[in-house]
């Protein structure tokens, strides 16, 4: 049986009067790729984000390595051992690619090694090193907020759309990276909108609607099932009908 | 670190522009250089009063209208060496005037930091993200802080006299160039070139600036950004408390207000500057100063108002100020 690395049970969260989560169960076994599926405005991200501590779960718990996590603060979360890569990205544009591996780097100085196992993933970043992030490509900034939360290993990476409006090529390029991660033995929570690349990556999966988790199971029976990925991906438009 | 081809030198060309057109408009050189360094004086201390309180803004969006206690507690404080010491002041020696002033500025920065640290546990923390909040209770502070000031030293004005080696004038050529002037200047320099280096070169500065950007994307990379707040909080008021020494030497008298009376023209440069802009107050206190001075000889009439002018036509021109921080 695989160990759960992280697992959500019951959690519900609100921000401000709005109720987001309703109760998600979720399990990440450690080693592999979690996907993360559903439509816009699943609760995928606010899933992410109350993982994060970003918003403060209301009710339910969260538990890392059998560790209670639901309460802490956010960077008490983070140096438990979680890497984050948000939708937006949240590069510091005004640092250079540079500085804003540095500050990833909680050790202090970044790993030369590790620092050239990233350029082998993301060759721009070498290139622009000591440019402005701010003055990077759309596609580039998805490749340093990714660098940044990989620079050092961490237990388990939650990453937010990471193929989100970007070209096939640099697409192609982010699915070969998270592969390479993978291979490391690295343990992903990946959301994704994109299912060719969730079919590429995944190992297991968890479909959302309406704040709730309404699928999990193995990706690769969901990529061989074309009525439940109907189902499920239909599944708001049939009730809301 | 930025390289310098990455600097936008727009806004320091528009400070070496604007004292340049200022020549032939004054038309005497010695009148127009006595002008400048009066101007780049005035901006440094504005500089020095101001830069903490752009970096409180920027990195936890507080708005602080008590900063002005800093600068007045600073002056204050500053009598409990000026005043015991006064014959170091009164010596023909640099040595001993310059000892004097140190010890000042270390005493009043103290001070200042260390009330920094309680105003923020006392004031600022119970209103974190209410801006109205903030703005009422700090200038509640404020108002708390001038009352004890009146009540520590009582409420007329306190005179103070300038150290003999800061008094009188350098001449060069026609221009008389005052002595406390140039201490300003080479003061607020360093200030600067200091505060550039701690935020390019250092990590808590890298933190900072990343902060001032992004401060939740910081939390999430796992630093604690109310212990760094803390520090800029603290760092801040003691540069308040730098400012207001400086202030009371140039004003050579003190009063309680004289800390209040400086926020329209603090705020004027942190929102020309870019809210969160360290190289942005500077520069927008340079460009502050300097017009007034100009303005002031060669346009009394239009000198109160062009302060509020040139805000307006900087905003016009970049709406995020001079040096706008990218906010996520």
């Amino acid at each position: 049986m695989t160990t759960a690395l992280l697992s959500l049970s019951g959690v519900h969260t609100h921000v401000g009067r709005y109720h987001i989560l309703h109760g998600v169960d979720l399990v990440v076994p450690a080693g592999g790729v979690t996907m993360l599926l559903g439509r816009n405005g699943a609760g995928k991200t606010s899933t992410l984000r109350t993982i994060m501590g970003l918003w403060r779960a209301s009710a339910g718990r969260v538990t890392l390595s059998g560790e209670d996590v639901t309460q802490r603060p956010t960077p008490a979360i983070a140096r438990s051992g979680l890497a984050y890569v948000p939708e937006n990205m949240s590069i510091f544009a005004d640092l250079t690619v540079r500085e804003n591996l540095v500050l990833a780097a909680r050790s202090g100085e970044i790993d030369a090694e590790r620092l050239r196992w990233v350029f082998g993933l993301f060759p721009a970043l070498e290139k622009f090193f000591q440019l402005a992030a701010g003055a990077l490509s759309g596609g580039q900034k998805q490749m340093l907020a990714i660098a940044r939360a990989i620079i050092e290993p961490r237990t388990l990476y939650l990453v937010d759309e990471p193929t989100k409006g970007l070209a096939p090529a640099i697409v192609a390029n982010m699915i070969s990276a998270f592969r390479e991660l993978k291979a490391s033995g690295a343990t992903i929570l990946l959301v994704e909108q994109n299912f060719a690349a969730a079919k590429a990556l995944g190992d297991t999966v968890a479909v959302m609607d309406d704040g709730r988790i309404v699928h999990a199971g193995a990706m690769g029976e969901l990529a061989e099932d074309v009525d439940l990925q109907h189902r499920l991906l239909g599944l708001s438009l049939d009730r809301h009908q | 670190m930025t390289d310098l081809k990455q600097i936008d030198w727009v806004p320091l060309g528009l400070i070496i522009g604007m004292a340049l057109l200022a020549l032939p408009l004054v038309g005497d050189p010695a009148a127009w250089l006595t002008l400048t360094a009066a101007g780049l004086a005035m901006g440094m201390m504005i500089f020095v009063m101001s830069s903490g309180l752009t970096l409180v803004f920027g990195l936890m969006d507080v708005i602080n209208f008590g900063h002005g206690v800093f600068i007045s507690i600073g002056a204050y404080v500053a009598l409990l060496v000026f005043v015991p010491l006064a014959a170091w002041g009164a010596a023909d020696s640099l040595v001993l005037n310059l000892s004097l002033v140190g010890l000042a500025i270390l005493v009043a920065t103290a001070a200042t930091g260390a009330l920094g640290y309680a105003f923020e546990r006392v004031v600022i923390r119970p209103v974190y993200g209410q801006h109205l909040k903030q703005i009422l209770i700090t200038t509640g502070g404020l108002i708390v802080a001038e009352q004890l000031i009146h009540a520590l030293w009582g409420a007329n004005p306190i005179p103070l006299r300038l150290p003999e080696t800061l008094r009188g004038s350098f001449l060069i050529g026609d221009a008389a160039v005052e002595r406390f002037r140039v201490f300003a200047i080479v003061l607020g320099l360093a200030v600067f070139a200091a505060m550039y280096i701690g935020l390019n070169r250092t990590r808590i500065g890298l933190l900072i600036r990343a902060g001032v950007e992004n401060r939740e994307m910081v939390e999430a990379l796992g630093y604690d950004i109310r212990k760094i707040f803390i520090g800029v909080f603290v760092a801040g008021s003691a540069l308040a408390g730098l400012g207001g020494v400086l202030w009371a030497l140039y004003r050579q008298i003190l009063v309680a207000s004289m800390g209040m009376e400086m926020m329209v023209l603090i705020f004027i440069a942190i929102i020309i500057g870019g809210l969160g802009s360290v190289g942005g107050c500077f520069a927008g206190s340079i460009l502050l100063a300097l017009l007034a001075n100009y303005t002031g000889f060669l346009m009394p009439k239009l000198a109160p108002v062009s302060n509020i002018l040139l805000m307006l036509a900087i905003l016009v021109w970049r709406p995020q100020g001079l040096y706008p921080v990218a906010k996520r």
